[in-house]
């Protein structure tokens, strides 16, 4: 008996394979069925129109200028893709880069070194997350609560070291920092050997892009990554299967904190001053980038290079905006259609189109 | 020397005792139904054997050492190792991905360490031919069967060359068809010489695989039979407690 039916079963296996013909996946269908690709193109194509549009858009000096407006929302959105990924939220990062930033700007009016300021800085967007890590990933509470209240915390904290007053009068080390936040590479002078087309680029977007590399480079080549995407999957397996998920998470939560530092602190040098207000409400808009980019607010799904393109699609809607002479106050509600456009497409209803399965499910069948 | 040794176990949480002095041993290879109502004290003994807590009297005994695990690691480093009735499985990861979770094969020297992602993947394919699967190890578990996801639960077990391997409802919740498929699993495992526990409420299935079946009820054995020795009725006689004991 048991012979005959195990060829039965085998013999129902290669039925499933004739009928369905199922292929693994290829590269590059892989490709097209991904997020942040579509948002690439899109970007391409808004890109190509708006310099064929206007002029003015598609100069050199107008790519350094949106590459080093959009690369701190980009270094967050690293950040924020790891906490993502998980399933969880950070909606502290603006206010830990206000902390970071009056921190550091302390340091600097006390006369200390550019290095010991910058440490602190760092030190004090760690300590933040850590405190984040903890309590989402050892005492077990929502990240949503833990970190709203971090972005309250980090907020207060902000403008009470500050006293409420704005910091400028750095010390001996203040071109240092300066020279940090508005460093360009390559540099453009007459008749050098590069060619003027390309932009130089500021310090801001090549941390971005070093810090981007790593990520996708944990992300796909190290157990790190599997284990990030398993938590997100399933958290329960994770553990079960022996990942430290306690642990990663934690680590999850430090590392969104750390990326705002390191935005914090360069927009410090750029600006060459400190406020308390420094990155007020940017954790919705590192959220909306990151969404974008085609990470799942459910967990389980994101990618470096995601974070990356949709912190770049915001600035150059934003930027396109402007040079098209529209209306700031416009900018909200095109920014806002585009991350519910991006989700919509990047969704996947059961193999059929997003827009088929909407209309099915508002009409069903029976009554049309 | 059985695989598995069971002496004498009783468990007590505060003042409920949920196991009560059982005894039982199992051989390589064998098959072993564990059956009994809501209550009968199942789950304790899997998580006694599967290394959740000791016992509070009594020993679990692995090839002949006593053995008393404190966390299912230690029992998984005794070649014991659970099927969860949710199979513990991330539905975002591939096959091949969730076969090594926890357990990634790595290449090159730290700091540069990376996946070895080629070997991880023919490895699942071996493991897969091995349980006579039809399981791709590239494809994505969210988009597989009840079966082929049973069979990747599976083949995480093989991988660890476990020798004892516990299945909690394994075919609770699945088509037909796919508990044709799960049951022909635990016949591969068999015929590897791994030992297999099924818990199930199911007594078709328990009746197609098993050389054994032990009865618990109110946290005592009341049966342990040969399958050939006995039917589906006394078997439900002895849950329900219609029989005392056999």
């Amino acid at each position: 008996m048991q012979p005959e039916q195990a060829k039965t079963v085998e013999a129902g296996h290669a039925v499933i394979g004739d009928v369905s013909k199922i292929k693994e996946q290829s590269l590059v269908q892989r490709i097209l069925a991904s997020q942040p690709f579509w948002v690439t193109v899109a970007l391409m194509v808004l890109v190509v129109f708006m310099a064929a549009l206007e002029p003015s858009f598609g100069t050199v000096a107008n790519a350094s200028n949106i590459t080093r407006n959009f690369a701190p929302f980009g270094i967050m959105a690293l950040g924020m893709t790891v906490v993502i990924i998980t399933g969880g939220i950070d909606l502290s990062v603006g206010s830990i880069m206000g902390l970071v930033g009056i921190v550091a700007g302390l340091f600097l009016t006390w006369e200390y070194p550019w290095y010991v300021a910058f440490a602190m800085g760092l030190m004090t967007g760690i300590a933040c997350g850590a405190v984040n890590g903890f309590f989402v990933a050892y005492v077990n509470m929502p990240s949503f609560v833990v970190t709203l209240g971090m972005l309250s915390i980090a907020r207060s904290l902000a403008v009470v070291f500050s006293g409420n007053q704005m910091l400028y009068k750095f010390g001996p080390d203040a071109p240092i920092v300066k020279a940090i936040g508005q460093a360009r590479w390559p540099v453009q002078t007459e008749g050098d050997w590069i060619p003027d087309w390309i932009p130089q680029f500021s310090s801001h977007f090549w941390v971005m892009v070093v810090m981007a590399l790593w990520l996708g480079y944990m992300l796909n080549f190290r157990p790190w990554g599997r284990h990030l995407l398993a938590i997100g999957g399933n958290e329960n397996a994770a553990r079960l299967t022996g990942v430290p998920v306690d642990w990663i998470k934690f680590q999850a939560y430090v590392f969104s904190a750390f990326t705002a530092a390191v935005a914090s602190l360069l927009l410090l040098g750029y600006n060459g001053s400190a406020i308390n207000a420094m990155g007020q409400g940017h954790e919705l808009r590192v959220i909306a980038a990151t969404v974008i980019g085609g990470a799942n607010l459910m967990g389980g799904a994101g990618t470096a290079f995601g974070a990356i393109i949709g912190a770049a699609f915001l600035e150059v809607i934003r930027n396109a905006l402007l040079m098209a002479g529209i209306d700031s106050n416009w900018q909200g509600a095109f920014v806002g259609a585009f991350i519910i456009l991006a989700v919509l497409l990047g969704l996947q209803s059961g193999g059929k189109s997003v827009i088929a399965a909407t209309v099915e499910r508002i009409f069903p069948r029976k009554h049309r | 020397m059985p695989l598995l040794e069971v002496r004498n176990a009783s468990k007590s949480f505060g003042a409920i005792r949920a196991l009560n002095g059982v005894s039982f041993a199992i051989e390589p290879g064998e098959v072993i139904g564990l059956m009994g109502d809501n209550g009968a004290g199942k789950s304790t003994m899997v998580k006694l054997i599967a290394g959740n807590f000791p016992p509070t009297e009594g020993e679990v005994v692995v090839n002949g050492e006593v053995c008393h695990f404190h966390k299912p690691i230690e029992a998984r480093a005794k070649g014991i190792e659970v099927v969860y009735q949710d199979l513990a499985i991330a539905d975002n990861l591939t096959a091949a991905q969730n076969v090594f979770l926890g357990r990634e094969i790595t290449k090159g020297f730290w700091p540069f360490k990376v996946l070895h992602k080629q070997a991880m993947i023919d490895k699942s394919a071996e493991l897969f031919a091995e349980l006579k699967s039809e399981t791709r190890p590239r494809d994505l578990v969210r988009k597989m069967s009840g079966g082929q996801r049973q069979a990747v639960a599976i083949a995480r077990t093989r991988l660890s060359q476990a020798r004892l391997v516990l299945m909690d409802e394994p075919t609770a919740a699945i088509s037909v068809r796919q508990v044709a498929e799960v049951l022909e699993l635990i016949r591969r495992l068999k015929a590897q010489g791994v030992a297999v526990i099924l818990i199930s409420h199911r007594m078709p299935d328990v009746f197609a695989v098993c050389d054994r079946i032990i009865v618990l009820r109110r946290g005592t054995k009341v049966a342990d039979k040969h399958t050939n020795q006995t039917s589906p009725e006394e078997i439900t006689g002895l849950i329900t407690g219609a029989i005392l004991a056999a």
